[in-house]
């Protein structure tokens, strides 16, 4: 609601914005168009107009493309996710064994060069990072990679999927990802670590010392099956993540992602995909949390009911 | 008084000594140490364990604790050892430093030797034991019975799983006959329906019934050294009987010596053959239970027993000793307890009198007797 009311505070509409660059259209023809986009009725009353229809399981025709909303959003989803998924394994994979060795050898100078790099993970600005990869990467620095689209234009791929096809989409989101893992390590890195060091001083791990466990059981077998408890909480959330995708990253790479089309739509006032991506985000959300709740039962014994 | 600036310059020489400290510590961690360094000889064969002027110190932000400052005493086979103090006193940070148990590397054993008479025959120096040695002793030879039953548990394992990994690690049995000890020893230790507590998780048990579970997992492996630090304070009355009773039957069943660490005086009454009094970070006082209950000498000591309540005089109102610990940061160079002391003398002043013989069995930290000693 609120989302709705700001889009349509916006000064200018998606009529405004998509006519103004031609002479021939009239004021008239304008107010035509906002008749027929739903755009000439108040706020509330737009509002309330797009929830009925939305609890009725129509989100609308984007404006931008023309299509349905739940359709756009059913093709481009793959490939945010794909790229978030990839991202966030690698971030986990990263982040883990880093962690629990950083928390192992707390004060030791790999603990401190950890936590340099994470700082600097979680303060480099996704969009100067971005920059600075295709700079490097790209046609002007070492020229390793392509640095925007998902294709390479020039090559015509034969409808299905194919490896050559394959490893063109996997070398086009290399950088995109490293981004994503950049950017994103840091956070959990960290996190990993705090509940390490938790875990490593909490009593049942000494007990576990005192009953002569080498230290790698007692590192994996007692401190870690703790220390997913919390790591599972912040998965759960990041479900939502995973689809937005960050608009920015995919904006500057030039993938078509349901980030970059949002962020596309959000210059062009596209009410009903802003609207129904949201949507798309809220249930996310949800379905984020109820996965979260029944791992818990799955890391967590005394969730579990009897 | 030392100035703001002197006082920065301090800290920061202060964390700076540290971070060295730790330096080295992490340095030395994975290094191996070859077994002709920790073998040593016992001085009394009939010692399990003998602690000689053990120092165990921690650094910290604001200074150097010297938690224990040159603690030595010994415990004989199949005797009950209790070691009592107040709290801060440095009782658990010795049992801690038996087990190399430490939170390191800011806690370190940093001068003394812990001479531990092995089953194999061959003694062990374990202030130098390698972690690799250590892991063999823990629990196959010297168990710990923690204060908290509450926390020592693991939430996320069954109490099976917890007492079976102990079974696993030091002994050749087989998955089934695992199992079938693992149930016996929670029976062992009086609980009923072992097969399904063995699939339970510690959140499913009793305060009570979580330490039997601990004592069960401490011996598992028939250990010579039992050390219960402060195994009933978590507990209330009843339960504390019924697990000090248990404590004892199984000591005698299994012929282990215990190290109990406790501030509760009627419980080293109950248990202990010898009791050691520890303050701030050394013994005051050492000597048989009847020695310290009937004869006590050091103030310190006296005071103590005079803090018990009394069951007959039921209207007096409880006596406690008068001041405060000294900060173990700054301790002063004469008897840590002078300036709490009832029965000071001029000789008190002095350096940090040693430990002298009173009778064969009964030793004591105080100047008083001193004197006497050299009449």
């Amino acid at each position: 609601m609120m989302l709705y009311a700001l889009v349509r505070s916006m000064p200018a509409d998606y009529v405004s914005l998509s006519t103004s660059s031609s002479q021939k259209i009239t004021e008239e023809m304008r107010d035509n168009l906002r008749k027929i986009y739903g755009l000439d009725k108040g706020i509330i009353e737009g509002y309330f107009d797009w929830l009925w229809s939305a609890l009725h399981g129509d989100l609308g025709v984007s404006l931008t493309r023309n299509r349905p909303v739940a359709e756009v959003i059913a093709e481009y989803a793959p490939v945010t996710f794909t790229v978030a998924l990839i991202a966030l394994i690698l971030e986990l994979l990263i982040a883990i064994p880093l962690g629990i060795a950083a928390a192992r050898r707390q004060y030791s100078k790999f603990d401190y060069a950890i936590t340099a790099f994470v700082f600097i993970g979680i303060s480099m600005p996704i969009f100067f990072l971005a920059a600075l990869l295709k700079k490097c990467f790209g046609p002007y620095g070492f020229s390793l990679l392509p640095i925007s689209g998902m294709l390479t234009a020039r090559v015509n791929y034969p409808d299905g999927m194919t490896f050559a096809k394959l490893m063109d989409y996997a070398q086009h989101l290399v950088l995109p990802i490293t981004c994503f893992v950049v950017t994103g390590v840091g956070g959990y890195l960290r996190y990993v670590r705090t509940n390490m060091l938790d875990a490593l001083s909490a009593d049942y791990v000494r007990t576990a010392r005192a009953k002569g466990l080498p230290e790698s059981t007692v590192v994996y077998r007692h401190a870690f099956r703790n220390t997913l408890i919390p790591i599972v909480t912040i998965l759960g959330g990041s479900l939502p993540g995973l689809f937005s995708g960050a608009a920015v990253t995919e904006g500057i790479f030039a993938l078509e992602g349901l980030g970059n089309i949002a962020l596309k739509a959000s210059y062009m006032a596209d009410i009903p995909y802003l609207m129904g991506f949201n949507m798309f985000l809220v249930v996310l959300t949800v379905i984020g949390y109820l996965i979260t709740d029944i791992l818990y039962a799955v890391v967590d014994p005394r969730v579990r009911l009897g | 008084m030392i100035s703001e600036k002197d006082r920065k310059e301090q800290l920061k020489a202060i964390k700076k000594e540290n971070a060295r400290r730790y330096r080295e510590y992490n340095r030395n961690k994975n290094k191996k140490v070859a077994e002709s360094t920790y073998l040593t000889e016992m001085k009394d064969d009939s010692n399990l364990l003998e602690i000689e002027d053990l120092h165990t110190c921690f650094y910290t932000d604001i200074g150097t604790v010297r938690a224990v400052d040159g603690v030595t005493f010994n415990i004989p086979k199949g005797k009950t050892v209790g070691v009592v103090g107040e709290s801060g006193c440095g009782k658990s940070v010795t049992s801690l430093s038996v087990m190399r148990l430490l939170q390191e590397p800011q806690g370190q054993i940093s001068f003394g030797s812990i001479r531990f008479n092995s089953k194999d025959g061959k003694p062990v120096d374990i202030a130098k034991a390698s972690i690799k040695a250590m892991e063999k002793i823990r629990s196959r030879e010297i168990s710990m019975i923690f204060q908290e039953p509450m926390t020592t548990l693991n939430p996320v394992l069954t109490i099976g799983k917890q007492i079976d990994e102990v079974l696993e690690l030091h002994t050749d049995l087989k998955k089934n006959e695992r199992y079938q000890k693992v149930c016996d020893l929670i029976s062992m230790v009086g609980i009923s329906n072992a097969d399904r507590i063995y699939k339970m998780y510690p959140h499913e048990l009793s305060g009570g019934m979580r330490q039997r579970i601990v004592i069960a997992m401490s011996l598992a492996c028939d250990p010579q050294l039992i050390i219960a630090d402060e195994p009933t304070t978590a507990l209330d009355v009843t339960i504390q009987a019924q697990i000090l009773e248990l404590m004892r039957d199984l000591k005698d069943k299994i012929s282990a010596s215990i190290m109990l660490i406790t501030h509760d005086l009627g419980v080293v009454a109950e248990m202990a053959d010898i009791v050691v009094v520890m303050y701030a970070g050394r013994i005051i006082e050492l000597g048989t239970t009847r020695d310290i209950f009937k004869d006590p000498r050091h103030p310190y000591t006296i005071g103590l027993m005079k803090s018990r309540p009394n069951m007959i005089g039921e209207d007096e109102k409880l006596y406690s000793i008068p001041g405060n610990v000294p900060n173990p940061i700054n301790l002063p160079n004469h008897c840590y307890f002078k300036n709490r002391c009832e029965s000071c003398i001029g000789k008190c002043n002095n350096p940090y009198p040693g430990l002298v013989s009173i009778s064969d069995t009964h030793k004591v930290a105080c100047w008083r007797f001193i004197e006497e000693e050299a009449k």
